[in-house]
């Protein structure tokens, strides 16, 4: 008897206590989405910082970092604090970052960077009404979730891809397109829609493959390169990122391909040069953001010699986005606005000038307006040749 | 002697006191025992609450969610492992491919025909336990080794088919699964966007209906036979234990938790995508059970949570993570081979100096010591 | 089909120089399953070790434009002597680490495994802290074609790749049938116990194992970096688990298996691709072998690497 009354009393005691714990646990879990008045307010960054892509991460950090420390330097009443959720570009991990930065009491969010972390975490940004802005996810289906905290200030794939259709048919004059990806999240879709706007324009595509690459692994893409020289192609649009499109390029170019090298932002990097050497030559990449170099002028021109001072590094792929979309949020501070609510709202019907372009956005938070820029490799460098409507290669 | 063999017989100092918490709980009186599960489960499901554990337990990241996952969901793996691996003694290198396919069914069942996530847990159970037959019954025939090859093949093809073809999504996955229908009007039942916590208590609740079930299938015949051919098949065969059945039957059981583990993930995460079943998630399992102590429920759990959170704590070193787990393992398999906390039987084993499965070869240090041993 | 026939040569030559690289680290696998019954996981780090010496050897010649003549073969010399003893010295320090403990305590092979992988990840990821991004080296040998057979280019770096692979392996066929040490290996593969009442060192022949296993993977490192001219912290990864596929099917703990199923796996691996797709790649190989191991459950020579006769 005496045990099992024990026993009995035990388990009533765990549970109540179990009970107990749940219920705090309900009504204390609510955080403070205001920062208050005055003082501080938190934007958030959220992307790959220490991961295979990390070079985009950080050049997003780094544009968005320049904007708000060139706005703490005018000693504004509400200073702004940066911080930092590195994802290294997993969606899991952005997922399980997501919770902390909304109770870390986060105001607004440069990113997410990509567009798999981005489709994972915008419910919950959603949820929590935080307004994000991404300076890079160009995925088409992120702004049909109809998140209203949505934003991204440069234009997605389904402009990229007739933009770099367009491109192949007009300024190359090409027939028959092979168009290869890396079977990533991005690179796939980007050669799903160029390969459809191609068909819609009547190019053949003799050859649709896909080399699965991952992190910076270059793989031996010998079966491909034989199907393309066998099928004397005009041109090879490869939709991936820049470590394997450069030895890629160079492996055609080895196995006698002489058709011209189409890829996009992915490939958008000094390092396709490196990886492709000679091959790189003529090569076009498309990308719907803005690269500021050194032949840059005006506001751009003032960015770059900022970045440059700030990071003693010219600034990359995004960087300008980054620097944009940090913008948006410090003209929102600028206003009085320092609650999630409110600046999401100015958010919604902003209309500034940014270093990469005019920031306006739609009412399923993609950018007003979506040009698509060409850049060509002349003597080593990436240079600008136009936009998508009017390339000049 | 001692030159020959410098480190027999050494062994990490605090290590045993998991021993001795096994040796005190099995001597407690049975209603003791059932106090001390229920207030496991109790403290389990109260882990969210603490006050001020997130803080330590998780500051760069939201305790909450990595509860749920990596954690829990880490934990209901290593325990669909630890049949094949621990009990068995099975060597699988693929396990995530069962995984893998119990999420898919969720993606593919709920997404494109609206099932719900109760109608589709058996059939994702069902899936990966049929998959697990279909694999083990011409594979298992083989000796541990080339069955390494096999399930780690297994494991890359089907996140390879899943990248490939586009009814699966291909590399972007299923997203906008449905989530688990919210269970009455209390807050800790609704099944949000938020709110990590009642998907963490769905997974702990899985948790242990399957360690009830491996705790009566350890003293069933079923579980007497996996220990019989894990320490000798030959000889179990000759004792008229039907080894190949057997093996099925543990790699099939294993397979199902496995599938278990998908469906929930994939309903709770409300996306999945192939770079979720990489070969790497099966060998961060195995290498679970085995630092945990393979064979020992206690001690997998245990591994699985090392091997799930200390990444999430050493957030701030997220460079030096990975090289800092390498070295744990290389560390504590030099060290502690049989695991933190093994079980009283593999423990045995290891004093024996084989512990199951087949031992390495060119082991002739250890004969020598103990020849010499012996003599002196 | 219709990619089969005319692509028929191309795929030779491609699945040929592929499937060479296969084997020598197939190699490796093999004389360490042979001896230990081990799996030696992170035998692809040592095959990565190859690669980035071979990048430092370029970088230290000062190559900036393709070698010929005497300063190529000198070149190839030095790479192959300098990756060889590297990779082959790695090898060792990771027996001395991370097995002969375990082995000293007569641990089972899954916590041999587990260690493995342990120090797989160890090297990898201690390599990706010093080199985060691919490194691209400079060409060494003139990519010059030789011959064309039908759609196929016999080009000078593939066939300096095969042959140089088959070289080697000849080599060491010769080492482990024709002398002692081979002998003493040998022995050790088929009973350990009764090499040592023989009078055989096991210690010395596992180190030894080892070094020739790692000294093969580095020379199958510098064949790869001349052949791709770039390498990663993660290029072992998938080559090492092709590698290890190679040696299973040709039966592992085989030598001449290891050079037949590196071959033929680059085979398939080429010929699959053509006909359903490079994306199916991973597929077919790991189908193929399934379905040898299902008729041959011990590989295609089987297994025995004490066995192999001269």
């Amino acid at each position: 008897m005496s045990r099992r009354s024990l026993l009995v009393r035990s388990v009533v005691a765990i549970s109540a206590a179990s009970l107990a714990l749940a219920a705090c646990s309900s009504s204390g879990s609510s955080p403070s989405s205001s920062a208050g008045g005055g003082g501080t307010v938190k934007i958030g960054f959220m992307g790959d910082l220490t991961g295979a892509n990390k070079a985009l991460g950080i050049n997003i950090r780094n544009g968005a970092k320049l904007a708000i420390d060139q706005y703490n330097a005018t000693n504004p009443a509400t200073k702004i604090t940066l911080k930092e959720y590195d994802s290294q570009g997993d969606p899991k991990q952005a997922s399980s970052l997501a919770p902390k930065a909304v109770d870390d009491g986060i105001v607004g969010l440069v990113g997410p960077a990509f567009s798999g972390e981005t489709a994972d975490t915008g419910a919950i940004w959603q949820e929590a009404g935080v307004p994000f802005i991404s300076a890079s996810a160009t995925r088409v289906s992120l702004a049909t979730n109809s998140w209203s905290t949505f934003h991204r200030v440069l234009a997605d794939d389904g402009f990229q891809g007739p933009g770099v259709a367009n491109t192949l048919i007009k300024a190359l004059a090409a027939k028959k397109v092979a168009v290869i990806d890396d079977k990533s999240e991005y690179g796939k879709g980007l050669a799903d829609a160029v390969a459809a706007a191609l068909t819609a324009g009547g190019v053949a595509i003799p050859v649709r493959e896909a080399v699965a690459a991952e992190g910076t692994n270059v793989p031996n893409y010998s079966s491909t390169i034989t199907k393309i020289k066998g099928a004397g192609v005009d041109a090879i649009f490869y939709g991936g990122y820049y470590a394997q499109a450069g030895p890629f390029a160079k492996q055609l170019k080895d196995g006698g391909v002489t058709a011209r090298f189409v890829s996009g932002d992915g490939s958008l990097d000094p390092a396709f040069i490196t990886g492709a050497g000679a091959a790189a030559e003529t090569a076009i990449l498309s990308c719907a953001c803005a690269l500021i170099n050194s032949a840059a002028t005006g506001t751009a021109k003032t960015f770059y010699d900022a970045y440059k001072a700030a990071f003693s590094a010219e600034p990359g792929t995004y960087s300008p986005e980054g620097y944009d979309a940090a913008t948006v949020f410090i003209n929102a501070i600028k206003e009085g606005k320092t609650i999630r609510k409110d600046i999401a709202a100015y958010v919604g019907g902003v209309n500034v000038a940014g270093v990469s372009k005019q920031i306006q956005f739609e009412t399923n938070g993609n950018i007003k307006g979506g040009t698509i820029l060409l850049y060509e490799v002349k003597s080593g460098k990436i240079v600008a040749i136009g936009t998508s409507d009017s390339p000049t290669p | 002697m001692k030159l020959l063999n410098p480190l027999r017989g050494k062994t990490l100092p605090w290590t045993g006191a998991f021993e001795a918490i096994g040796v005190r709980w099995r001597a407690l009186p049975r209603v003791a025992r059932w106090i001390g599960y229920l207030a496991m489960f109790a403290f389990a499901i109260s882990l969210p609450d603490i006050p001020n554990l997130a803080d330590i337990m998780a500051p760069g990241s939201s305790w909450q969610r990595i509860l749920f996952f990596p954690i829990s969901i880490y934990v209901l793996l290593a325990l669909g492992l630890n049949v094949v691996v621990g009990y068995a003694g099975l060597l699988d290198l693929g396990f995530v491919a069962f995984y893998a396919i119990g999420a898919y069914s969720m993606a593919i069942l709920g997404t494109y025909h609206g099932w719900g996530f109760w109608e589709v847990l058996p059939v994702g159970i069902g899936g990966a336990m049929l998959a697990g037959l279909l694999l083990g019954t011409p594979t298992l025939r083989l000796r541990g080794d080339y069955l390494a090859i096999v399930t780690l093949g297994f494991g890359e093809m089907i996140r390879v088919t899943a990248n490939n073809v586009d009814y699966l999504g291909g590399p972007r996955g299923i997203n906008n699964i449905p989530r688990p229908p919210s269970i009455g009007n209390v807050s800790f039942m609704q099944y949000g966007v938020l709110n990590s916590r009642p998907y963490y208590y769905l997974v702990v609740v899985a948790i242990a209906i399957v360690i009830v079930i491996m705790k009566r299938l350890e003293k069933s015949r079923v579980g007497r036979s996996w220990t019989a051919i894990r320490e000798d098949e030959d000889a179990a065969q000759l004792m008229g234990v039907p080894t190949l059945k057997f093996k099925l039957w543990a790699f099939t059981v294993g397979a199902g938790v496995g599938g278990a583990a998908g469906v929930i993930f994939a309903s709770s995460n409300s996306a999945v995508r192939p770079t979720d079943f990489t070969f790497i998630l099966s060998a961060t399992i195995l290498a679970a059970v085995v630092l945990g102590g393979a064979g020992n429920l206690p001690g997998v759990i245990l591994g699985a949570f090392l091997v799930a959170w200390v990444p999430e704590a050493a957030r701030g070193f997220s460079q030096y993570r990975v090289v800092v787990f390498g070295a744990v393992l290389v560390f504590l398999m030099i060290f502690r081979p049989q695991g933190i906390w093994p079980s009283r039987i593999r423990a045995a084993e290891f004093k024996e100096g084989e512990g199951g499965i087949d031992r390495l070869g060119g082991e002739v240090g250890v004969v020598q010591a103990q020849a010499g041993a012996a003599d002196s | 089909m219709h990619n089969l026939l005319p692509e028929f040569w191309a795929s030779t030559i491609d699945g040929l120089t592929q499937g060479a690289i296969y084997a020598l680290v197939a190699l490796g696998y093999t004389l360490v399953y042979g001896v230990l019954r081990l799996i030696n996981f992170a035998h692809s780090e040592i095959f990565m070790i190859g690669t980035f010496t071979t990048v430092g050897v370029v970088t230290a010649f000062g190559v900036t434009a393709p070698l010929t003549g005497l300063a190529l073969w000198g070149f190839l010399l030095v790479a192959a002597v300098v990756a060889a003893l590297a990779s082959g010295g790695s090898a060792v320090i990771l027996e001395r680490i991370a097995y002969r403990p375990l082995r000293r305590r007569g641990a089972t092979t899954l916590a041999a495994l587990i260690s493995a992988i342990g120090a797989s990840l160890f090297i990898q990821q201690a390599f990706s802290l010093r080199f985060p991004d691919a490194v691209d080296t400079t060409r060494v040998l003139q990519k010059s074609i030789l011959a064309t057979v039908g759609t196929g280019l016999i080009r000078a770096d593939k066939v300096l790749v095969f042959l140089g692979a088959i070289f080697m392996m000849v080599l060491l066929d010769r080492l482990v049938n024709g002398t002692r040490f081979g002998r003493a290996i040998r022995a050790t593969a088929q009973s350990a116990d009764t090499a040592t009442l023989m009078g055989v060192n096991i210690d010395r022949i596992v180190m030894l194992t080892f070094l020739i296993g790692g000294a093969m993977a580095g020379i199958g490192g510098m064949l790869y970096v001349i052949f791709f001219e770039v390498t990663t912290f993660s290029v072992g990864f998938v080559l090492g688990i092709k590698a290890f596929t190679a040696a299973v099917l040709g039966g592992i703990g085989n030598l001449r298996g290891a050079l037949l199923g590196g071959l033929l796996l680059g085979l398939i691996e080429e010929y699959g691709a053509s006909v359903v797709g490079a994306e199916w790649k991973d597929v077919i190989s790991f189908s193929v072998l399934v379905l040898v191991l299902m008729f041959r459950p011990t590989g295609l020579l089987g297994e025995s690497l004490g066995k192999v006769r001269a």
